[in-house]
């Protein structure tokens, strides 16, 4: 980043800006020079960024009226519901918030898939983007706990049992993770607590993210390296902002119709009875955006195996800066990569819709296709490609392809000249 | 580094590091510790049921310690079947005598070793139960014969305290 010296114009702002340096910092994200050529796919950091925030304050008006205790909980959300002014809308908001969430942050994740936003130099940004999915996560699994529903508790049973496969100390984690022998009240209040904290730790991360994005700056769809500030710039306000608010509000249409028209779509009747030791639920499944992994999960015969490969389906994903060795970041400009993209956003859809069903016949068959096709893409085609594949020519800066010739002639070759173009 | 000889401040560093470890270590401790399960917890060990009134085929579920427990009067032909499976083919291979002593009452905490469901009863391939989160089928001696469950249903301790009552725990 060039940052120039920045003085604030009043007297005041600049004694308190000598003492705390806030001012240059408004300026800087106000400046910050960001690639023209930006699509809506960029705008996703932006709703992500109000998911959160949504998340926080319905999530803190929600704890002033829910009681975390097992024998209390499942009503004390029907009081939400039915007593609280407002309390229906502020909890779809905060249910279905969770979903949009995941929503938003599944295309974030595809975008940087597809123009390699995860390289060089960006490995730390998405490693930190990958813990705060991870930490997502968690955060929607012990929320989804709170209600005491039939799912909340079976959920909570089948993942916490999860760790139960570890050899050895297994068992006793598992015991420590529950407070007790199974699933119960000292369950229910730990995991209020820590979803009360993770969201905050997420904030904390999300900020890590976005300065560890100010030092290279944004990728772009051609994923070229830019000069900042250049002709192949502009500054994020007003550009950026009121192309992430437009974006932001074509969201809220969709947030709005799941909130207001079918607030229970994303949801399981299920969760409507209250917790039962006694029975398990005919068919439990988690929330649609955990499908995949699950069905990597069951897609496994073996107990342990199959925890090992659900959670290496995950920790993949934050090595994966290392195995894709394709120099040239955007799909764009890689013919074969651009292909099996597709596969793999086709492949986890399937894999998806393979955890909703029963795992059993045809099903089964096609989670276990599907589970390995997962793996071989990161671990076998991605390296290969890097190798392998005939990329096509790069322009040299964004203002190229539409004016003939390096709008700046200072252009750093550099990056291209690596990729024998 | 490696030419320096050792002196009397490394030890004094070693040993406070260490020290010092002992001391987090100590502290952090309590603070582990209170997630595991607390006094009232633990206090409900043991549930005294009546199974007086349960028939042959019948089974009830109790609960003990938060986990649901199957009680199941087994049918001549159930306990048959039981003892007739060689245990060489088996995943967890344990004799039916071991896990049921009186071979009518068949007591066994009713969680499937897979992920912990409540697997359900007079179903499945080997005509015990079937676990419905998974797919884990077990026998009627609650061994585990196909899916992903690793073990068979677990035997909790219980007696006989006289003929009608059992108690768990």
């Amino acid at each position: 980043m060039s940052d120039h010296e920045y003085i604030p114009k009043s007297k005041l702002g600049k004694w308190f800006n000598d003492r705390l340096p806030i001012l240059t910092l408004a300026n800087h994200l106000t400046e910050y020079p960001t690639p023209k050529n930006l699509n809506y796919w960029w705008t996703f950091g932006g709703i992500l960024t109000f998911c959160l925030i949504t998340q926080i304050v319905t999530g803190l008006i929600l704890a002033m009226h829910y009681v975390a205790h097992a024998d209390l909980a499942f009503g004390s959300v029907e009081h939400i519901m039915r007593n609280v002014n407002y309390g229906w809308l502020i909890r779809y908001v905060h249910a279905n918030g969770a979903s949009m969430f995941f929503l938003a942050v599944y295309i974030h994740i595809f975008r940087s898939l597809y123009y390699g936003s995860y390289k060089s130099p960006r490995e730390i940004i998405w490693i930190l983007g990958m813990i705060i999915y991870i930490l997502m996560m968690a955060t929607a699994f012990m929320g989804y706990v709170l209600p005491w529903g039939q799912m909340s508790f079976w959920g909570a049973t089948v993942i916490t049992n999860l760790f139960s496969a570890i050899p050895l100390v297994g068992e006793s984690i598992v015991t420590w993770l529950w407070g007790g022998y199974s699933v119960d009240n000292p369950t229910l209040t730990r995991f209020f607590s820590l979803h009360y904290l993770f969201p905050f730790l997420i904030l904390g991360l999300v900020v890590l993210h976005i300065w560890a994005l100010h030092v290279p700056g944004n990728n772009n769809p051609i994923g070229i390296d830019v000069k900042k500030p250049s002709n192949d710039t502009v500054s994020f306000h007003p550009y950026i902002v009121i192309k992430d608010l437009f974006a932001l509000l074509i969201f809220l249409i969709v947030f709005a119709f799941f909130v207001f028209y079918s607030p229970n779509i994303l949801g399981h009747a299920d969760n409507y009875i209250e917790a039962n030791p006694l029975v398990t639920p005919a068919h439990i499944v988690p929330e649609w955006y955990l499908l995949p992994f699950y069905a990597i999960l069951r897609s496994v015969p073996d107990k342990l195996l199959g925890v090992i490969a659900m959670f290496a389906a995950l920790f993949i994903l934050v090595i994966l800066p290392w195995l894709d060795t394709s120099k040239i970041r955007s799909a764009i400009f890689r013919p074969l990569y651009k292909q099996f993209y597709w596969f793999l956003v086709a492949d986890v859809l399937i894999l998806g819709y393979m955890g909703a069903m029963p795992a059993e016949g045809v099903y089964l068959l096609v989670a276990r296709v599907a589970t390995a096709y997962y793996f071989l893409h990161f671990l076998v085609i991605l390296p290969i490609l890097g190798a392998k594949e005939k990329t096509l020519e790069v322009p040299l800066s964004i203002t190229e392809p539409v004016l003939g010739g390096s709008a700046t002639t200072s252009m750093t070759r550099n990056n291209l000249d690596k990729n024998k173009i | 580094m490696s030419d320096k000889k050792v002196k009397r401040r490394d030890f004094i560093f070693t040993t406070s590091y260490a020290l010092g470890a002992v001391g987090v270590g100590a502290a952090v401790w309590p603070l582990i510790d209170q997630m595991n399960p607390d006094a009232s917890v633990k206090a409900l060990a043991s549930t005294e049921v009546d199974v007086s009134s349960v028939e042959p085929g019948q089974s009830i579920t109790v609960l003990w310690r938060g986990k649901p427990v199957f009680i199941k009067r087994r049918t001549q032909e159930e306990i048959d079947k039981a003892r007739a499976v060689d245990i060489k083919n088996l995943k967890h291979p344990e004799k039916d005598e071991d896990r049921a002593k009186n071979p009518e009452w068949l007591v066994m905490l009713g969680v499937c070793t897979h992920l912990g469901c409540v697997p359900l009863g007079d179903k499945g391939e080997y005509g015990g139960w079937f676990c419905p989160c998974h797919g884990s089928h077990y026998d009627t001696s609650g061994r585990i014969r196909k899916g992903p469950a690793p073990t068979n249903m677990e035997i909790p301790k219980y007696e006989f305290v006289n003929t009608d009552i059992i108690k768990i725990g």
